[in-house]
């Protein structure tokens, strides 16, 4: 694996095809759980994990699937990794688990995770498919965290709320009220604020993206 | 009329300028009855509406001059401070406000193109996120031991220390406030409206607040700014909705008058829903337009989680304006119903 394929991976995951972003995959999870950074940061590393594993997985059996039946089987592959993920986290990360709930055996059906398995990883060597999972993950994670940072900031005026869940009862003292004696502002934590927030994430995306392309008038389209 | 004689409203400032003045008597009942508060929520969102206008035009793009000077972000303004609790804090008026003009209006596209009415985004934003904010109403001055001047509402508004009792002293429950929670209490409403905040057929200062706005919406469509579908269509539907439902148990549902003479009816009815923008145009669109509001007011009102339900149902009406329009469309002379040719 050359270095410029692993950059142009990269840059797919993270920004060109973000999935939160631009392919708009997953919407689902993204709403329901970016809440808090603790919630967004969680789920978004435990699809990561799936994802990864499941590329990889898929990847190293590409050439005994048959094409007719590859759907079911990246499903059967990918729930088999979830079922271990939630198993983990039940036994792991008990309060978190009760926080973030049927949305982590819901990360079978997260169409990012079986995309990325049917176009990508069907189609490429494992340790290509691993990293694009990692870079498609790592996309999906931080739109999940910047939108689970605005909505718990908006919303309750704190950051790493829930901190306890995953750490303990003592790392309390994490969690930062970065407005103190605020009101509290609900729409944010509600559904609506999810899609507000979702969308200006978009709009200041386009936003550089449009900016990028005036100042390289002629940009040389990335090979995907 | 022969033609030189057709004044012509058609400019959005002059439409714009006459809804304002429309609105002035109920302004002027407004501080009659409840006290001059109201003032310094209108003023502070008229200031709050020009700045964010002046903002996002900018951001934009438009020139700033002659979009400002058009009105239309004042009387969104104003809708949205009449539809606000007077004594509510300034930066529940400056948020509510902000997300009228920056999300509803210019984030969906400027005037013209916001698919919903922005003062009732801004007062339904409020309304989900700040409840217990949302219900320091003042009470009729006829009814409260104190009453507040301007400096001291002004102080109250901007977060002075203000006791807490001259505040309990001069906000009390509304009207539709009293009759939900007389009904969780099996109260009838006859009990209820046994109460002082009940006055003649509304509720006591509100029902001449409501005349107030309907005299205003009255103006409005005799100069033709409004037509008469909306308005007559949306107190239609409030009035068969509660009369139906009083019909049939007088006990557990409030009379069709009470329910017409809320002030948020009749500045519903006269001043939101006939929003050119966000409403439906088509004459028949304009009629189911308004029945469909109507009888979502009562629907939310009874059996609904807030007290009032007129922002909700005009927002929801906003949102069917495409099909209601699609489905109503006139026929154009010469054709039949269905835009063909007429057979020979």
């Amino acid at each position: 694996m050359t270095l410029q394929e692993f950059r142009t991976i990269f840059h797919n995951g993270l920004s060109k095809q973000n999935a939160g972003l631009v392919q708009l995959l997953g919407l689902c999870p993204l709403l329901a759980i970016s809440t808090t950074v603790v919630n967004a940061l969680s789920l978004g590393l435990a699809t990561m994990l799936v994802m990864a594993s499941a590329s990889g997985a898929v990847s190293g059996v590409r050439h005994f699937i048959p094409h007719e039946i590859r759907i079911p089987v990246f499903v059967l592959v990918i729930a088999s990794l979830v079922t271990v993920i939630d198993l983990l986290m039940n036994a792991f990360v008990h309060p978190l688990y009760l926080v973030l709930g049927i949305f982590i055996p819901l990360i079978t059906t997260n169409c990012i995770v079986l995309a990325r398995a049917d176009a990508f990883a069907s189609k490429n060597r494992p340790l290509h498919s691993v990293v694009d999972a990692i870079a498609m993950g790592l996309g999906l994670t931080t739109v999940l965290v910047v939108l689970g940072a605005i909505r718990e900031l908006a919303g309750q005026g704190t950051l790493l709320s829930g901190i306890d869940l995953v750490f303990g009862e003592e790392s309390k003292q994490f969690v930062l009220h970065v407005l103190p004696d605020y009101q509290g502002f609900l729409l944010a934590i509600l559904p609506p604020g999810a899609f507000i927030a979702l969308g200006l994430l978009i709009a200041a995306h386009n936003w550089r993206k449009a900016r990028a392309g005036r100042r390289v008038p002629a940009a040389v389209p990335m090979p995907a | 009329m022969p033609s030189p004689f057709i004044l012509d409203r058609s400019s959005v400032t002059q439409v714009m300028a006459w809804v304002l003045a429309a609105l002035l008597p109920g302004v002027a009942a407004y501080v009659w009855l409840f006290g001059p508060a109201i003032l310094v929520t209108l003023a502070l969102a008229t200031v709050t509406a020009l700045a964010a206008e002046a903002a996002m035009l900018k951001a934009r793009g438009y020139p700033a001059r002659p979009f400002l000077t058009d009105l239309s972000a004042i009387v969104t303004a104003w809708l949205l401070a009449l539809s606000l609790p007077a004594l509510a804090p300034w930066w529940l008026i400056v948020t509510g406000t902000l997300f009228a003009i920056v999300v509803a209006k210019h984030l969906y596209g400027g005037l013209g193109q916001n698919i919903f009415n922005p003062a009732m985004v801004g007062y339904a934003v409020l309304i989900v996120s700040f409840p217990v904010q949302m219900t320091q109403w003042s009470g009729p001055l006829a009814l409260t031991e104190t009453s507040l001047t301007l400096a001291q509402s002004a102080t109250v508004i901007f977060g002075g220390d203000a006791p807490k009792a001259t505040l309990d002293a001069v906000t009390m429950a509304t009207p539709l406030d009293a009759l939900r929670t007389g009904l969780l209490q099996q109260l009838t409403v006859d009990e209820i409206m046994t109460q002082p905040i009940f006055g003649q057929f509304g509720g006591a200062g509100f029902e001449w607040l409501a005349a107030a706005f309907l005299l205003g919406g009255l103006l409005l469509w005799a100069l033709r700014i409004i037509s008469w579908q909306v308005p007559l269509a949306f107190l239609a539907g409030i009035w068969l909705a509660a009369g139906f439902l009083h019909f049939f148990d007088a006990g557990r549902f409030g009379a069709p008058w009470f329910h017409l003479f809320a002030p948020s009816v009749m500045l519903g009815a006269f001043f939101i829903a006939t929003d050119p923008v966000s409403g439906a145009t088509t004459p028949r669109g304009k009629l189911i337009f308004g029945f469909g509001a109507g009888l979502l007011t009562i629907i939310i009102r009874t059996w609904g989680g807030y007290p009032d339900g007129v922002a909700f149902a005009i927002l929801l009406m906003n949102l069917s304006v495409p099909l209601i329009d699609q489905h109503t469309q006139p026929r154009v002379y010469g054709t039949s119903g269905r835009g063909k040719e007429p057979p020979a």
